[in-house]
């Protein structure tokens, strides 16, 4: 059977998940296990006057009561923003201090105060109900205009007016300039809802100290667990980093949520350390809602100018991006450089300026979540373009088509270049499979059943693969973005592939042994994938930003051409011939065109037995390599969603929803099509169900799944999924990433079909009933 | 305190547990059958759904000493000897992917597939989707979730 490039195998990591045999970090309990609650902040905004904590110490099964004045005096460091982000006049970004234990103000509901170690959860949460706080309630600010309008409440010192910055990218004279000259302008506002990421695993963090070697253990909910450990060491110096092992096990799902170092696995490390016990907390999910990093919440405004014939001039946005209380991990890129570089969309556009405020509320962090900037940017270019259609009475097909980049490499005025692309194909294909040539007739059906049905479009593009090392670094990146590999052929020539990437969700275990059993033409069962240990594994970036094929795999590709490179001299040695003619193939490394073969396993065996090797070769066949991507990748496709809607009561009902997408080359095409599935069930859940809301003083609305609308079965339609594909030019295998594409690409897609469908506008996300019926009798 | 006996996944199983213990912490922290998952605290999500005398059920909204005597079976009992079509289904037809809420996302349709089953009704795709009102899986977009349970519908 074939185990691939291309083949639609099947998952190596199932039988575990499909048996109860996972292995999540709250399925851990170690020997004499304590508990951690945390004591949390029920105010928006408050000083902090004084913590007693002496009727939870009395009560019995409790071990200690932390607090955040006790972790000043341990010298914990703060939680840090790793991406320093300059206003457009050069000052840096205002980061506000936030403690792991709030040791004077409070700044959002949720914050945490205290922690108490007990010997059992439920010992520690009621134990955490009777710490008595005095507060000194301040008055709050939950939404982002508002905090920017000069009467609001100062949160952070240091942060003027609430301001984190005030960033600037591209050309504004020139964008004015062609905007005044424009045939037509199209202006829009929009506010990109606020969401709650929701992986189903809620975070859980379990500590261990060993005080005789002075080390602690780690285990923890985590997408990167290397740069988990550099961050706690590095920065919040709660443990040096070769005392700290980290531990991301089974994770059950992230969608970004889980790449940022929180307050808890912070806390639950230094209380490890006071309580000399292994310390564990579990989140439940209506902690979830409150401290979880939330995702998107812009408000946008943005004119964009056409010329006579329906081409782009210029593009201008001002959005202002609501951060929360405090500044979360990459929190100040997001609607910066992986939002305002993505506003040409698929479009040759030559004048595009964005003016992006980034500001402080009194409501929980936000950071990425799936997609991260690139669906704001997409909801925002691809709203314009339909709405201009309309507005010039042009197909909205054609007048995407009209403006379409054709040529690469393509630079954009906001920074990226472009690599390779067919965005016709895909609308094409799309269009195809959605049979849109049909879609007038079937309208018509809807009206005979007095239903109202639109067709709505999105042609998405976003960036991918992060990203080139020194490229970030000039726009203030902390990090290196590259990722790593170690490729061991075991002396019986089975291999384990340790990878820098983390697979939550995603298949890596799969689609990592496929390429290795390409390579190397063995059976895919002969090949392990080890990540998530930082015991185990070399340092590597770990996954997010769709960016563990292209880059993560792109280090695996490395690693293996230096395998076969010594493979290869290894049995032109043993078989007395030249490497030039040695091939890998079935199972066997041969002389091309003889008998002369040897057994896969006997190259590995001979590496190992190191009786016969070539002069100066050193034993062994265990190769290391990181690789650091060229370029950005640039995943791109087309959207269509058709709808149908009840006038009466503005339900909306998805009939039909098509992708066709470009990722370049794909692994495993059942796994691809799996990511696009939930990726466009986030983004159906952003346009029509969910939204995260805070009441003017801070207070959270949408605490639990009571609240907050979770997309179910019966809500999403049956996806139809296409793909027609370039190769990206600048990695080994030519993949672009397909992690976050549905979730960027699908909401303006179903907002333009509803608005085409009830003859309006003026909608916002989520369109529940209630909004699409209102916006219903507005036009009428 | 209260002393619980029931049969879980085939055998005798006894504790003394506080009388406040939910049947899935009796599962996970008592007898650390850790198959079944908690995802929210507001009986929405499904991922501890078991099967109590042969229904499925919220495990996390059920007190154990409720069941005094009950046959529970979990994900961990579900396959007897080889793997149980349902099983298979999900992993044939991508059914998952980061696994938190699949064995929920199984027992319940193992429930689901037999009640049609035994009432003659045929489980269509928009039957399924309505019967996966109590499971929340934020990965698979439920797309391939819906033809597992089919496929096993038709094996089973």
């Amino acid at each position: 059977m074939n185990t691939g490039i291309g083949a639609r195998v099947t998952r190596k990591e199932d039988k575990r998940f499909i048996t109860g045999k996972g292995k999540y970090t709250d399925d851990i309990r170690n020997e004499n296990q304590a508990y951690a609650a945390f004591v949390r902040s029920p105010h928006a905004h408050a000083t902090v006057n004084g913590i007693d904590a002496s009727e939870a110490l009395a009560m019995d099964g409790v071990i200690d009561v932390l607090d955040g004045q006790q972790m000043t005096a341990d010298g914990i460091g703060n939680l840090i923003c790793g991406w320093a982000v300059t206003s457009k006049d050069g000052s840096p970004m205002n980061m506000g201090a936030w403690r792991p234990l709030a040791d004077g103000n409070v700044r959002y509901v949720g914050d945490s105060l205290a922690v108490v170690i007990a010997e059992t959860q439920a010992i520690a949460r009621a134990a955490a109900e009777l710490v008595e706080v005095d507060f000194d309630v301040l008055p709050a600010v939950a939404a982002p205009a508002k905090a920017l309008d000069g009467s609001s409440p100062q949160i952070h010192e240091n942060a003027p007016g609430n301001l984190i910055y005030d960033f600037g990218i591209g050309e504004e004279a020139a964008t004015d300039s062609a905007l005044a000259g424009a045939a037509h302008v199209t202006k829009i506002s929009l506010t990109n809802n606020r969401l709650a990421p929701n992986a189903m695993e809620p975070r859980s963090a379990i500590a261990t100290y060993d005080e005789a070697e002075e080390h602690y253990t780690l285990y923890t909910t985590s997408q990167n667990p290397h740069v988990a450990r550099l961050v706690l060491s590095a920065f919040v110096q709660v443990a040096p980093e070769h005392k700290l092992r980290v531990i991301a096990p089974d994770v059950g799902g992230g969608f970004g949520s889980k790449i940022f170092i929180y307050p808890e696995e912070v806390t639950c490390l230094w209380a490890s350390m006071k309580t000399n016990r292994s310390v564990k907390w579990t989140s439940d999910r209506s902690e979830a809602f409150m401290t979880d990093a939330h995702g998107r919440d812009h408000i946008s405004t943005a004119e964009m100018g056409f010329d006579a014939d329906g081409k782009i001039v210029g593009f201008k946005v001002d959005t202002i991006a609501n951060f929360g209380a405090y500044m979360n991990l990459f929190s100040s890129s997001v609607p910066t450089y992986l939002y305002a570089t993505l506003l040409s969309g698929q479009y040759n556009i030559k004048n595009i300026y964005a003016n992006v405020r980034g500001v402080y509320t009194n409501t929980v962090p936000v950071d990425a979540y799936r997609g991260a900037g690139r669906p704001e940017a997409c909801y925002l270019v691809e709203r314009v373009m339909e709405q201009a259609a309309r507005e010039l009475g042009k197909d909205p097909t054609e007048l995407r088509r009209a403006n379409f980049v054709t040529e690469f490499p393509h630079q954009t005025p906001v920074i990226m270049t472009y690599d390779s692309g067919d965005f016709g194909a895909n609308l094409d294909q799309a269009m195809d499979a959605a049979n849109v040539s049909g879609f007038a007739a079937r309208k018509a059906d809807s009206a005979n059943r007095g239903k109202l049905r639109g067709l709505g479009y999105s042609c998405y593009i976003e960036a991918c693969g992060i990203a080139p090392s020194a490229a970030v670094g000039s726009l203030g990146a902390g990090v290196g973005l590259w990722e790593s590999a170690e490729v061991r052929v075991n002396p019986v020539g089975t291999i384990e592939v340790l990878t820098g990437s983390h697979s939550h969700g995603q298949g890596h275990e799969t689609t990592f042994a496929q390429i290795v059993s390409e390579r190397f033409d063995l059976p895919i069962e002969n090949i392990q994938i080890v990540h998530g240990d930082t015991d185990k594994v070399q340092f590597g970036m770990g996954t997010y930003g769709s960016r563990s094929g292209a880059v993560g795999m792109s280090a695996i590709v490395k690693a293996m051409d230096k395998v076969e490179a010594k493979v290869k001299k290894i049995a032109a040695h043993v078989l007395e011939a030249s490497e030039d003619d040695i091939v890998i193939e079935g199972g066997e490394v041969k002389v091309a065109g003889t008998d002369k073969a040897m057994a896969w396993h006997e190259v590995g065996l001979a590496a190992y037995m190191a009786h016969n090797l070539p002069p100066d070769m050193e034993p062994g066949l265990k190769e290391g390599a990181f690789y650091d991507p060229a370029n950005f990748t640039f995943p791109a496709g087309a959207y269509i969603c058709e709808v149908e809607i009840d006038p009466e009561t503005g339900v909306t009902d998805i009939v039909q929803f098509t992708a066709s997408d470009d990722f370049g080359t794909i692994i495993n095409p059942m796994i691809v099509e799996g990511q696009v599935h939930g990726g466009i069930a986030q983004g159906i859940g952003q346009a029509m169900f969910e939204q995260v809301i805070y009441d003017d003083d801070g207070q959270l609305i949408t605490g639990s799944y009571m609240d907050y609308t979770m997309p179910r079965a019966a809500n999403l339609p049956d996806y139809s999924v296409h793909h027609a594909s370039t190769t990206c030019p600048n990695n080994p295998l030519g993949m672009k990433g397909c992690g976050e594409a549905g979730a960027i690409g699908s909401p303006p897609a179903v907002i333009n079909a509803i608005t085409d469908a009830i003859g309006s506008n003026d909608l916002a996300m989520p369109a529940t009933p209630l909004a699409v019926w209102n916006a219903i009798q507005a036009a009428k | 305190m209260t002393k619980i006996k029931m049969t879980v996944n085939g055998k005798a199983v006894s504790r003394d547990v506080p009388d406040e213990t939910l049947l899935s912490e009796f599962l996970r922290e008592n007898l650390r059958l850790t198959g079944t998952h908690v995802g929210c605290d507001t009986s929405q999500c499904g991922a501890c759904v078991v099967h109590v005398n042969g229904k499925a059920i919220k495990s996390c909204s059920t007190l154990a000493a409720s069941l005094e005597g009950a046959d529970i079976t979990t994900i961990e009992g579900l396959a007897n000897g080889e793997l149980h079509p349902m099983q298979l289904a999900f992993t044939n037809n991508h059914g998952l992917q980061c696994g938190f809420c699949t064995p929920g996302m199984i027992m319940t349709s193992v429930d689901m597939v037999g009640r049609y089953k035994a009432a003659g009704k045929e489980l269509t795709s928009e039957a399924i989707r309505n019967e996966l009102e109590g499971n929340i899986c934020r990965c698979t977009g439920y797309h391939n979730i819906v033809r597992a349970v089919k496929d096993a519908a038709s094996k089973m």
